[in-house]
C-alpha cells in the first residue's frame, strides 16, 4: 500500500469527423491541404459573419453520448469562451458551458471498473500557429473543426487505468465513428488532473492539470511522473501548486506552464447568434438505435471464444472485429490469424481497409481444421487474400495454386508410400525401424513428403508407414 | 419607388442623386459615394427596362447603405479607423435582395464609430450634420442615413437599430425609421454591434416605401440562424424553413404576423404610457405626443393608458447586456487579418494593445470596458446574469401590454435634436437620449418612428409607434392614421 492516494481526472477533446467545420460550409478534412486552404469568411472572422450550426456535429455529439452511455440534453446551448490569441480569430471560442449537449454518463475499462462522465460539449477547435526564428505563421484550417470534449468525473486511481480510460475512450469515438481518430495528428487531445492525497483521505489534494497529451503512453508516463514529483514534494512537507504543467516526451518529465493566478478570465456569455439546439425524443432515441457495436459489445460476444489477451490486442481494430462478427465458427482460429498473421504485417493498417470475405476465411481455417493445410500454407493462403492478384479467389483455389494442398486421400497417400517403400534408398531404413529404431520413421515420412511434393498430410503418413511396417 | 414605364430613367436618377450629394457635402452625409459604378449600373438597368425585362421592384431607385453593412463597394469601416481600408468580399443579404430587386447602390452613410453613439459625432471620420439645422446633431447612430432621406438625396437608405439607431435620427429629421421585430431581417453581412439586440431596418420619407422595402427584405436567411421564419408577407412561401437538419423546435409557436396585432375590428386600441409622460420629456415632444393622441381618438380609436414601471430598468439592462455583448464581438478586431494595424509594434501584445487603442474611438473603448467588466469572473452573476432577468420581465411587461392595446404610442427620445458637442462629454446624458428606444430592442419588438411636425424652432419632431413581434406590416399599415 503506497503512501499517497492518486486521483486522476481527464478531459478529452476529440475532434469530430464532420463533412464541414461546426459553423461554417468549408471542408473539415484539411489533411494533406495547403494551409489556410479550408477557411471561410466565418472561420477567420470577417465581420458581420455569423455561425451556421453543422447538423450533422449535433448528429456525432449525439451518437458519441450515447457510445458514453450518456445522458443526451433536449435542449443545449452555446457559450462564447474570450481569449486573445491569433489561432483564434473571433477573439472567442464558441463552446457551452451552461448546457451541454451530453449529459453524466460512464465508460467501462477492459477490466471491469466504470468511470464516470460528468458531461460532454460541443465546441470549435482553434487554428494552429507555427513559430519560427522571429515570427509565427497562422494556419486556421483547423479553425472551426467540430470538438467534443469530454470530461471525466475523478474516477481514475493508476496510471494504467489513466491509460486504459483514454484508449477505451479512443476505441469507443472510432467504433461510433465520429472521429478519424488519428492521434498523430491531434484527432483526440488528453488533459490529465491529477492530485494526490495521503492514502485513506477524505479530501483531495491540489490537482495538477497535464495539458495536450497525445498518446496513451505520454498519458501514463505523465501520470507515473507527476505521482513521483507530487509524492516527493508532500514527503517534504510542501504544497503542491495548482496549474498548469506541460509534458515532454523526450525528457520524460511535467514542467510548470501556468498558474492559478495567472489562469485567464474567458469572460463566458451565452452565444447570442446561435438560437438553443432542441433535441425531440424521437431523435434521440433513433440515434441510439443506429450506434454501431461498440467495444463493450463486442467483449460480451466473444468473451468465452477469444482469449482475453488476443482479444484486447484485436479490439483496436473495429474492422477485424466486424469481420469476426460475420463468422459462424472457427472464430478463434481465424482471430489468431488476425494477430499473429495481419498484424503482424508491416502494412497491416492499409491491409484492414480490404479485409477477405467471410467466407473466404471461413472456408481457410476450416480447410486447416481438416488438415487439408498445415499452419504454414494457412497463414500462406491467408496473405494471398490480401494480393491484389489473388484477393477474389477461395482459399481452395489459391492453395491448390500454390500447391500447397494437403493429400489426404488415404489410398493415395497409401500409393506413395507403397512407392517409396520400394526405392533401393530406403530398403535400410525399413529393417532399422522394424529392429526398433523408432525415430527412423521420421526419415520415411521425408521421403514420402518428398515424393508427395510436400503435399501430403504428415502425420497421416506416417500411420500408414507405421501400419505398412508392422 | 419603381422607374420602369415612367417618364425618367434610372441613370438621371442616379446622377441626379449624385449632384444632391454632392450639393449638401458639407452636411457630411458620405463616406463613400461610388459614381462611376452606380452609374454604370443605372445604364444596364436602363438597357434592360428597354429590352422588356423585369427589372424588379425597384428598378433604377438609388439608394444608400450605412457604412457598416458589407458590400465590395468601396471599404466597409463602421466609421472607425479600425476598419479603415476593409474592402468586404461579402454582400450583406438585405443589400443583395436590394440589389436584386434592381436598386442601384450610390454610396455609404456616415455613422458613430461601430453604431456607438446617438448623435454620429462618434465617426472617425466626423459628424454628420442635422438636416434641418447644421449646428445641430443628425442623431445616432445611423445619423447619416437619416439625414440622407431627408435631403431628399435618395429615396431610401438603410440603417441598424440596436437600442434606437435608426429610429432616433429618423425623429431627429423628420422621415420613417423602421426597426423591424428582432429575426425579421437577416444581420448576414453586416458589421454586428450587439447580436442579440441589432435589427437591420430602413429610412423612407413614406409608409408605402417602408412597407415596400419590408416586403423585400423581411425573409428567413439560412445565413443567418436568428431569423425568424417569414412572416411580413401574408401570401409569401411558407416552405422555405431552416434547413436544419435535426428537428429545430422553434422557441415560440409560428402565428401569422398580419393577424397578431389586430382584432378583426376598425377600431384600434392605442396604449400610452403614463410613467413616460413626465417632466424629463421635453414640452414639446409631450404637445406632439397629445396632438396625435387626439387626432387618433377624433378618429375613433381607443386611448389606453398604460402602466410600466419596469421600463425605467431598461436603460440599465441595456448598458450591462449590449455592451458585454460589444466588447465580445468587437474582439475580432485585433489587427491580425484586415483592416488598420498600428505600426508601433514590437510583440504579440503590442499588435493587439496599440492596434485596438489607435484603432477605437473614446466610446468603443468605453463600451469595450464595461462589457468586459460586466462579464468578469465574479460579476458576471451580479450584473449580466442579473440584467438578462429583468430583460425577461421587461419582456413579459411589454406581453401585458399588448393584451390591453395593440399599438404603444412613445416619443422616440425626451429631447429635439440637441447641438453639436452639447453632450459629447458627458456619456450618461447621451446613453439617456435612449430611455425611451432600448427597451423595444431588449424586448425585439418591431417599432417605427413617424414624423410628428417640427418645434418652433423648426426642430424635426418624432413619435414611435410599437407592436407585439411580427406586428411589422400592421404597424406600418396604421401609421398612415398618424399622418
Amino acid at each position: 500500500m503506497s503512501k499517497y492516494e492518486i486521483t486522476i481526472g481527464i478531459e478529452c477533446h476529440v475532434q469530430l469527423a464532420t463533412k464541414t467545420k461546426l459553423f461554417s460550409e468549408v471542408d473539415n478534412d484539411a489533411r494533406g491541404k495547403e494551409p489556410n486552404s479550408c477557411v471561410s469568411p466565418v472561420d477567420y472572422a470577417l465581420p458581420g459573419m455569423l455561425p451556421r450550426l453543422n447538423a450533422e456535429a449535433v448528429r456525432f455529439a449525439v451518437r458519441a453520448g450515447h457510445a458514453m452511455n450518456a445522458e443526451i440534453n433536449p435542449i443545449s446551448r452555446f457559450d462564447r469562451k474570450h481569449y486573445y490569441y491569433p489561432d483564434l480569430p473571433k477573439g472567442y471560442q464558441i463552446s457551452q458551458l451552461y448546457q451541454p449537449i451530453i449529459g453524466t454518463g460512464y465508460i467501462e475499462l477492459p477490466d471491469g471498473t466504470k468511470i464516470r462522465i460528468e458531461h460532454a460539449h460541443l465546441e470549435e477547435d482553434a487554428g494552429k500557429l507555427s513559430h519560427f526564428g522571429g515570427y509565427s505563421l497562422v494556419d486556421l484550417n483547423r479553425a472551426g473543426t467540430p470538438l467534443i470534449e469530454i470530461v471525466s468525473m475523478p474516477d481514475i486511481h493508476s496510471a494504467a487505468h489513466a491509460r486504459d480510460y483514454c484508449k477505451e475512450l479512443w476505441r469507443i469515438m472510432t467504433y461510433a465513428g465520429v472521429t478519424y481518430g488519428d492521434l498523430y495528428n491531434g484527432n483526440m487531445r488528453f488533459d490529465v488532473n491529477i492530485s494526490l492525497a495521503p492514502a485513506g483521505a477524505k479530501e483531495l489534494g491540489t490537482r495538477a492539470e497535464i495539458k495536450n497529451l497525445n498518446s496513451f503512453r505520454s498519458v501514463e508516463r505523465a501520470v507515473e511522473y507527476e505521482y513521483q514529483r507530487q509524492s516527493k514534494l508532500l514527503d517534504k512537507g510542501e504544497k503542491i501548486k495548482q496549474e498548469t504543467r506541460g509534458w515532454s516526451d523526450d525528457t520524460g518529465k511535467t514542467t510548470a506552464q501556468r498558474s492559478k493566478e495567472e489562469a485567464q478570465d474567458y469572460r463566458y456569455m451565452p452565444e447570442p447568434d446561435v438560437p438553443p439546439i432542441h433535441l425531440s425524443d424521437k431523435y434521440i432515441s433513433a440515434e441510439k438505435a443506429a450506434l454501431p457495436l461498440l467495444p463493450s459489445d463486442y467483449r460480451a460476444r466473444f468473451r468465452d471464444i477469444i482469449p482475453t489477451d488476443t482479444l484486447e490486442i484485436l479490439l483496436d481494430y473495429q474492422p477485424l472485429m466486424e469481420k469476426l462478427s460475420e463468422l459462424k465458427d472457427n472464430i478463434k482460429a481465424i482471430a489468431n490469424l488476425f494477430t499473429s498473421v495481419l498484424l503482424a504485417e508491416e502494412k497491416s493498417v492499409e491491409m484492414l481497409d480490404d479485409l477477405p470475405s467471410a467466407e473466404q476465411l471461413s472456408n481457410l481455417a476450416e480447410m486447416n481444421a481438416k488438415k487439408e493445410l498445415s499452419s504454414t500454407a494457412t497463414k500462406e493462403v491467408f496473405l494471398k487474400f490480401f494480393d491484389p492478384q489473388m484477393k477474389s479467389k477461395s482459399a481452395l483455389d489459391i492453395a491448390k495454386e500454390l500447391g500447397v494442398l494437403q493429400e489426404n486421400d488415404t489410398a493415395a497417400l497409401e500409393k506413395i508410400v507403397d512407392t517409396v517403400l520400394a526405392k533401393p534408398e530406403t530398403q535400410k531404413a525399413q529393417a532399422d525401424f522394424k529392429a526398433g529404431q523408432d525415430k527412423v520413421i521420421g526419415f520415411l515420412v521425408g521421403q514420402v513428403m518428398k515424393e508427395s511434393h510436400g503435399q501430403a498430410n504428415p502425420s497421416t503418413v506416417q500411420q500408414i508407414l507405421r501400419q505398412k511396417l508392422k | 419607388m419603381k422607374v420602369a414605364n415612367k417618364n425618367t430613367t434610372a441613370v438621371s436618377l442616379v446622377e441626379e442623386a449624385l449632384k444632391k450629394a454632392e450639393k449638401f457635402a458639407d452636411y457630411h452625409v458620405f463616406n463613400f459615394l461610388d459614381n462611376k459604378n452606380a452609374l454604370k449600373k443605372a445604364a444596364e438597368i436602363d438597357k434592360r427596362i428597354k429590352k422588356g425585362d423585369n427589372v424588379g421592384r425597384l428598378a433604377g431607385v438609388p439608394f444608400a447603405i450605412k457604412d457598416n453593412f458589407l458590400a465590395p463597394e468601396g471599404s466597409t469601416t463602421a466609421s472607425a479607423r479600425i476598419l479603415e481600408g476593409f474592402v468586404s468580399p461579402i454582400t450583406a443579404t438585405v443589400v443583395k435582395k436590394l440589389e436584386a430587386e434592381g436598386a442601384i447602390l450610390v454610396g455609404r452613410t456616415n455613422l458613430d464609430a461601430f453604431a456607438h453613439g446617438s448623435s454620429t459625432e462618434n465617426s472617425y471620420y466626423g459628424p454628420t450634420l442635422n438636416s434641418a439645422d447644421q449646428t445641430r446633431v443628425a442623431g445616432g447612430s445611423s445619423g447619416g442615413s437619416a439625414v440622407a432621406v431627408a435631403l431628399d438625396i435618395v429615396p431610401f437608405t438603410t440603417g441598424t437599430d440596436t437600442g434606437g439607431s435608426i429610429r432616433q435620427p429618423a425623429a431627429f429629421n423628420g422621415v420613417y425609421g423602421m426597426k423591424p421585430t428582432y429575426g425579421a431581417v437577416s444581420r448576414y453581412g453586416i458589421v454586428a454591434m450587439a447580436s442579440s439586440t441589432d435589427s437591420i431596418g430602413f429610412f423612407t420619407r413614406t409608409p408605402e416605401d417602408m412597407d415596400l422595402l419590408m416586403s423585400i427584405c423581411a425573409s428567413q436567411d439560412p445565413y443567418d440562424m436568428t431569423t425568424l421564419p417569414d412572416f411580413y408577407n401574408a401570401n409569401a412561401d411558407d416552405s422555405r424553413h431552416f434547413a436544419t437538419g435535426w428537428e429545430q423546435v422553434s422557441e415560440e409557436p409560428r402565428e401569422d404576423g398580419r393577424d397578431e396585432a389586430c382584432r378583426e375590428s376598425s377600431s384600434i386600441r392605442v396604449g400610452i404610457i403614463k410613467d413616460f409622460d413626465n417632466g424629463t420629456v421635453h414640452p414639446e415632444i409631450r404637445q406632439a405626443l397629445k396632438d396625435k393622441v387626439e387626432q387618433l381618438e377624433k378618429k375613433g380609436h381607443e386611448i389606453v393608458e398604460l402602466n410600466m414601471p419596469m421600463l425605467k430598468y431598461a436603460l440599465a439592462v441595456y448598458y450591462i447586456v449590449v455592451p458585454a455583448e460589444i466588447a465580445s464581438n468587437l474582439s475580432r478586431h485585433d489587427g491580425v487579418r484586415y483592416g488598420f494595424r498600428s505600426d508601433k509594434v514590437k510583440d504579440l501584445d503590442d499588435v493587439y494593445a496599440n492596434t485596438r487603442n489607435e484603432g477605437f474611438m473614446a466610446e468603443n473603448k468605453r463600451r469595450i470596458m464595461i462589457g468586459n467588466f460586466v462579464l468578469s469572473s465574479g460579476f458576471y452573476d451580479a450584473y449580466y446574469l442579473k440584467a438578462q432577468k429583468v430583460r425577461t420581465l421587461i419582456i413579459e411587461e411589454y406581453a401585458k401590454a399588448f393584451e390591453k392595446c395593440d399599438f404603444i404610442l412613445t416619443p422616440v427620445a425626451p429631447n429635439p435634436p440637441f447641438k453639436l458637442g452639447e453632450k459629447t462629454g458627458d456619456p450618461v446624458a447621451m446613453y439617456l437620449e435612449d430611455v425611451m428606444s432600448t427597451p423595444i430592442n431588449l424586448a425585439g419588438l418591431p417599432a417605427l418612428a413617424v414624423p410628428a411636425g417640427i418645434t418652433k424652432d423648426h426642430l424635426p419632431l418624432g413619435l414611435q409607434l410599437i407592436g407585439p413581434r411580427r406586428s411589422d406590416a400592421k404597424i406600418i399599415e396604421f401609421a398612415k392614421e398618424l399622418m
